[in-house]
């Protein structure tokens, strides 16, 4: 079966500094990132922060422009895709965005927040009272929030509105950029079991964006983890055990809600690389309990295993 | 031995009270998890306990607070100046605002101990640096003189921890000192705040709304909600079995290991607002195992083994 959304090569630069007697310094936040999205599956992209998996989301729905490479949806290139066209395409593509605090204009009402995909896609719409009744109970808000505006509601309502907002086009696909972090853990279960239900009953495909690498094993199918702008492993059971000493020690910063479950935390030396000036091999080999002498000199690169399992390391732990 | 003893406690601001009959016990050589929502009342505690809730208007009206056999709730002002940093530290949230931009940060911390210890400049200076090695700081020497700009975020939280340190107390707050921080520094920052209990035998209120870290680092846990306390207890004892329903939610708010998918709940609705607390239990209206006597009678405060909780599933009303 072909993908429903395909990344090859994606690469995007970034340049600062280039001012009066400064030199023009260059950091690649996304670096050559290939990554096939199955229709109706959740893929999840884990990495702290500056890993690059923010600006992996923009790429992928073009919120910003890939500097190499290509993103397919539904075997349509959109990098290639003139403006009018690009525009419907967004139809079935949208974004929930990490704070939805930030993400609806505080000057519109619920209602309008909800009704103004329509206009922008100049859509008419019948009957629209009903049309937002249906929004609105989708994700579970009570309609009688139409007239209030975002100030009035909860983080976790907000979310909401920003998850009904992305779904008012019937969309395939949804990109989730940490759609949860900056709520309560209570509130973020709600909205992670909201999900889930969407994705199940809309056939949706999900491509999850989190800090978290708990969340992305419960709640995805597959796992993909970056590390400095790079893909680092690939999990095709989310639920599998990472191999990769980075993506462990991710797994081993989450405890476990059980005393008997405690964990000797491993205290990982240094610090995250500047991204303008990267070491010559392993981005990680720095921090890395289990570098040697060529992970400091040899970048490794992503090698396919079994079963679709990717990992770029040159000492994959057992 | 109890060091802090916190009985009744009611803060009033204005005409609201958003505590209401808060108590528990801190123990030197234990952490004390404080757990709840946002809106709960853990923040509010902490400023009860450092003095501070004259700076946002706020008084405890009832109730005591007996550090070290002092009473707290009616101390003057100066006096208070000879706890606060000395022998009661704070370690905020954000370690971005609690140093100053301006200033080194070997100088921030020497100021602690030369405030509060009377220590000559080296003496201070020496003292920093110790600590800072302590906390496990690369190269304490150089970055004595740094800025806090040219620190991580993580390295920042570590030289807050270094000033809380800094004059011996005897009763650090930690007020969510993870959340700001990447992943794996949080768990590395847990890490070294347990060391630190353990090896100075210090009392520790580390609040928290997450139960994985509490699971991992606490010895005791209070669960408030609503600003008022729903149960309290043994880490071991609450995590196998959890008495209050409030308790038993947070904790499946947190994906443990081997989570099924589907079964992560989080919990109904929102925190209410000072403004309009429920009457009864205030838990009730997103309580899953709510009655008819939740909604109108305050639960009573039973005691357990080797605790408390206010609920009537377990007991009479108040």
């Amino acid at each position: 079966m072909t993908p429903l959304v395909s990344l090859k090569g994606l690469t995007r630069d970034f340049a600062s500094g280039s001012g009066f007697l400064k030199p023009r310094r260059v950091m690649r936040a996304v670096d050559d990132v290939s990554l096939d999205i199955p229709r109706g599956s959740v893929t999840g992209v884990v990495g702290e922060s500056g890993c690059g998996k923010s600006t992996l989301a923009r790429l992928v729905l073009r919120l910003i422009a890939a500097t190499s490479g290509t993103v397919t949806y539904d075997g349509a290139d959109i990098g290639a895709l003139p403006p009018a066209a690009l525009r419907a395409m967004r139809r079935n593509m949208q974004m929930v965005f990490q704070d939805p605090y930030s993400a609806i204009d505080p000057r519109y009402t619920i209602r309008r927040a909800l009704m103004e995909p329509f206009q922008v896609q100049r859509i008419a719409v019948p009957d629209p009272a009903a049309r937002l009744a249906e929004l609105m109970d989708k994700v579970g808000l009570n309609p009688s929030l139409a007239d209030s505006y975002p100030h009035q509601l909860s983080g976790g309502q907000k979310q909401r509105v920003g998850i009904a907002r992305a779904l008012a086009l019937n969309p395939a696909f949804l990109v989730l950029d940490e759609p949860t972090a900056s709520l309560d853990v209570s509130i973020q279960a709600q909205i992670i079991g909201l999900l889930e239900g969407l994705r199940r009953d809309l056939g949706l495909t999900y491509l999850f964006i989190s800090h978290d690498l708990s969340l992305v094993r419960y709640f995805c199918d597959r796992m993909v983890v970056m590390y400095l702008g790079r893909v680092v492993e690939v999990l095709p059971q989310a639920r599998d055990k990472p191999r990769h000493p980075y993506a462990r020690a991710l797994m081993d910063s989450h405890f476990e809600p059980d005393p008997a479950r405690r964990k000797v935390v491993q205290m990982l030396k240094g610090e995250i690389p500047s991204p303008f000036n990267l070491p010559p091999g392993c981005a990680f080999a720095a921090r890395c309990p289990a570098a040697t002498s060529l992970c400091h000199e040899d970048r490794p690169a992503l090698v396919m295993g079994d079963g679709g399992h990717q990992i770029a390391c040159h000492h994959p732990m057992g | 031995m109890a060091l802090l003893t916190v009985s009744n406690l009611c803060v009033s601001i204005g005409s609201l009270s958003p505590l209401d009959g808060v108590s528990f016990e801190a123990r030197k050589g234990e952490i004390l998890g404080l757990v709840g929502e946002s809106g709960s009342g853990k923040s509010l505690t902490a400023m009860a306990i450092m003095g501070l809730l004259r700076r946002i208007g706020g008084r405890a009206s009832t109730g005591s607070i007996l550090f070290d056999g002092q009473e707290l709730t009616t101390l003057a002002e100066p006096a208070y100046r000879q706890l606060r940093g000395k022998r009661i530290a704070l370690i905020s949230q954000n370690p971005m605002t609690s140093l100053d931009p301006l200033v080194r940060i070997g100088a921030q911390i020497d100021q602690v101990s030369r405030l509060h210890l009377g220590l000559s400049k080296p003496a201070a200076k020496a003292r920093s640096i110790d600590l800072m090695q302590q906390l496990r700081i690369p190269d304490a020497t150089t970055l004595h003189g740094a800025y806090p700009h040219q620190l991580s975020g993580g390295m920042k939280q570590r030289i807050v921890i270094a000033m809380a340190l800094a004059a011996d107390p005897d009763l650090i707050i930690a007020d969510e000192p993870t959340t700001a921080l990447d992943v794996t520094i949080q768990a590395q920052i847990i890490q070294i705040m347990v060391d630190m209990v353990r090896d100075r035998g210090l009392a520790l209120i580390l609040i928290t709304h997450d139960m994985g870290v509490v699971a991992q680092a606490c010895d005791r846990v209070v669960v408030l909600y609503a600003g008022r306390v729903a149960e309290t207890d043994t880490t071991e004892a609450i995590f196998a079995a959890s008495h209050h329903p409030y308790t038993a939610s947070l904790i499946g708010c947190i994906p443990a290991h081997d989570q099924a998918e589907g079964t992560l709940l989080g919990i109904p609705g929102t925190v209410p607002s000072v403004l309009g607390y429920p009457a009864g239990c205030r838990f009730h209206p997103r309580c899953a195992r709510v009655m008819d006597v939740c909604r109108t009678q305050i639960p009573a405060i039973v005691a357990l083994p080797t605790g408390s909780v206010a609920c009537h599933l377990h007991g009479g009303t108040a």
